[in-house]
């Protein structure tokens, strides 16, 4: 099966306040279709690993492949477009533009792409929100919702442009349990019915437990 | 590639939801913007006006034959070797008149930087009327002539130029004068000469040139009739006025003459050189107050801008999180800027034209200025072509930098500090 991302020896240093190894040689390969989660203690370099993963962070050693292309070194610009196109994250803050309408806000990484005509965009944004049981919320503004809400039109907003890989940093680490299990039941459908991929981390291990495969990490590196 | 439309949209929501913030920017650029134009409108208008009032009048250079005491005496030409000592020297009797006048107002008409040389004779006389009997100066001149070039009609406030022309022996009064010895058009002056002669003359118009020294002292009549009243030949001119084509060549064309025709030639810069400064002045005051405004206008921008962008630094981290480039950003923040100094800028348009407007219909009636009704505005499109660039350029530098703040911000420290 062909892999959507992998990483080879990636090493990450934080120079601030003292210098410290953060990430110490990360391999790690996610396949087309594969719903994978990372876990680990507290401070052990997850959510820095997935800034690297997600083209933020360009400030790391090694290197990473989306869909098999080299991915380190690229400019800003470029790195702009692949996240825009490839790469759908969920944040465990609800990251939405408050002052945008719910279906504005699922919009705007389509309308930046720019490779569907505007009635697409809004067809496609509302059949996401459909999908998702949210669609009666399309024209209210984001700040008027609640917050399992927001956090189902953040997962509307990640697969706009039908990405490669899904990312997630704990995006059920604020919802209560009822918001949590939807969460996980719509990227459980999302692989299953539509192969996509999706890397999540997560401190619940019912959660883990439920995806294809858990990765561990420990002080900085992959264990298991 | 960027994606203008996108862009826009998300500036014009931002500037949208944020109204308050809009409008106290956008109102800064509308005053300071509005207040350069009243102002310079204004100023210039009055510039215009004082320049009209002196400058239209004015030759660019005035001819004449200044007396002076000879640069050498007989004595030192007798003994060239010796050391002399002349004390008290007196000037030598001579006439006032220019040697050759026609000849020279002829070569000068022909120079092809002339626009006009029109002769006067001066002379000093005494107006009598009754048992009263003022000391004052007669001007003969080509009437028709300095109407054309030195607009003399402008300042004549009852009676006609042309009948100066018309009617022989005629007369044209400073309302001073006319005044002080109860005359009016009409009625007839006595003028007595140096030299003893006394001459009636119709008065067939009074002048107000609004400054007391010549009201109360000038009058007006035709070369022809000066120069019959002092029993001079038709060639008896003392002074010639010259007009240019070109100001700015005044000054060499002056010295010029003064060196080939050893005569007085003075230019319009050395004549006014006050009078210049106060237009520089008027000038300075002018775009330093309206740079001043416009300043705070663009301060005003900067830091709502600067706000703005702190209160939207989860925004910017989203964008770019979700593929948005930091030149996407940077250009969001940029348009808003843009968009207040449009509209703040076409508005300070509108209301620095109102205004200019409302003291163009403000009455001024001065005893000064006859001819003035209302204060003087200059409506030059410059201005406002200049007001709403200097609007873009400052609104532009004002969102230029927190712009770039915006383009700089790391989207992994904003998700990191929640
Ligand atoms: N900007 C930074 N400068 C210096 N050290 C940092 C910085 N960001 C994170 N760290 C440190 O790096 C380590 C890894 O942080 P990271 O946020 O990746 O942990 P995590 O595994 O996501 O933890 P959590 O499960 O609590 O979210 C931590 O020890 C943290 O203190
Ligand atoms: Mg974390």
């Amino acid at each position: 099966m062909e892999t959507v991302l992998h990483t080879k020896n990636i090493d990450k240093y934080f120079r601030n306040p003292v210098p410290f190894h953060v990430l110490k040689n990360i391999n790690l390969s996610v396949k087309k279709g594969e719903f994978a989660s990372i876990m680990g203690k507290s401070g052990c370099g997850k959510s820095t690993l997935l800034y690297i993963l997600s083209t933020m962070d360009r400030d790391y050693e090694g290197e990473l492949f989306i869909n098999e292309d080299l991915i380190t070194g690229q400019d800003g610009d470029t790195l702009s477009r692949i996240r825009n196109e490839h790469i759908g994250f969920v944040f465990q803050f609800h990251y939405l533009l408050s002052e945008f309408t719910v279906l504005e806000n699922v919009m705007l990484p389509a309308k930046k792409l720019a490779r569907k005509s505007y009635e697409e965009i809004t067809h496609d944004a509302m059949e996401k929100l459909r999908m998702l049981n949210i669609d009666h919320l399309a024209t209210k503004r984001a700040s008027r919702v609640s917050g399992g809400e927001k956090q189902r039109i953040a997962i509307a907003r990640a697969l706009i442009n039908d990405p490669t890989i899904i990312m997630g940093d704990e995006p059920t680490g604020n919802l209560d349990s009822y918001n949590a299990d939807n969460v996980l039941d719509i990227f459980r459908q999302l692989s299953d019915e539509q192969g996509l991929s999706l890397l999540i981390v997560t401190h619940d291990t019912e959660f883990a437990s439920k995806t294809d495969r858990i990765i561990t990490m420990s002080d900085g590196r992959i264990i298991s | 590639m960027i994606n203008w439309q996108v862009i826009l949209s998300i500036a014009k929501t931002h500037l949208v939801s944020k109204r308050k913030q809009t409008i106290t920017a956008g109102l800064g650029v509308t005053f300071g913007i509005g207040a350069y134009i009243t102002l310079v409108c204004f100023m210039t208008g009055l510039n215009g006006m004082l320049d009209s009032l002196i400058l239209d009048q004015t030759p660019h250079i005035h001819i004449f034959n200044e007396i002076e005491p000879s640069q050498v005496q007989p004595l030192e030409q007798k003994f060239k070797e010796a050391l002399t000592q002349v004390h008290s020297v007196r000037p030598k009797q001579r006439k006032k008149n220019i040697h050759n006048a026609f000849p020279l107002i002829q070569n000068l008409t022909n120079n092809s930087d002339v626009m006009a040389a029109l002769p006067q004779v001066n002379t000093q006389i005494f107006y009598v009327s009754g048992a009263i009997e003022l000391g004052g100066n007669l001007t003969g001149m080509l009437p028709n002539e300095e109407v054309t070039y030195f607009n003399f009609d402008k300042y004549i406030i009852s009676g006609t130029s042309q009948a100066l022309e018309n009617i022989p022996n005629s007369i044209l009064l400073g309302v001073g004068i006319a005044e002080k010895m109860s005359l009016s058009v009409g009625d007839r002056v006595q003028i007595s000469t140096a030299n003893g002669t006394v001459q009636p003359l119709k008065i067939v118009g009074l002048f107000q040139s609004g400054i007391a020294e010549i009201d109360n002292v000038f009058s007006f009549s035709t070369v022809k009739t000066v120069q019959q009243l002092l029993g001079e030949p038709k060639s008896y001119i003392t002074d010639i006025n010259v007009k240019l084509f070109d100001m700015e060549k005044a000054f060499t064309l002056s010295r010029k003459l003064e060196k080939q025709h050893n005569l007085k030639a003075i230019d319009i810069k050395t004549a006014n050189a006050q009078f210049e400064t106060g237009t520089t002045i008027r000038n300075l005051i002018t775009y330093s107050v309206s740079i001043t405004l416009l300043i705070v206008a663009g301060f005003g921008i900067y830091n709502i801008l600067n706000m703005l962008i702190y209160e939207k630094m989860n925004d910017i981290a989203i964008l770019k999180a979700t593929g948005f480039s930091g030149r996407d950003v940077q250009y969001i923040f940029m348009s808003q800027a843009i968009i207040i100094g449009i509209l703040g800028g076409c508005l300070g348009l509108v209301l620095g034209f109102l205004l200019s407007l409302a003291i163009d219909n403000t009455p001024f009636d001065t005893q000064a200025l006859p001819t003035i009704t209302t204060y003087p505005v200059n409506h030059d499109p410059v201005f406002y072509i200049i007001g709403i660039v200097f609007a873009l350029i400052a609104t532009f530098f004002a969102g230029y930098l927190p712009a770039r703040k915006a383009r700089k911000i790391d989207p992994v420290q904003i998700i990191r500090g929640q």
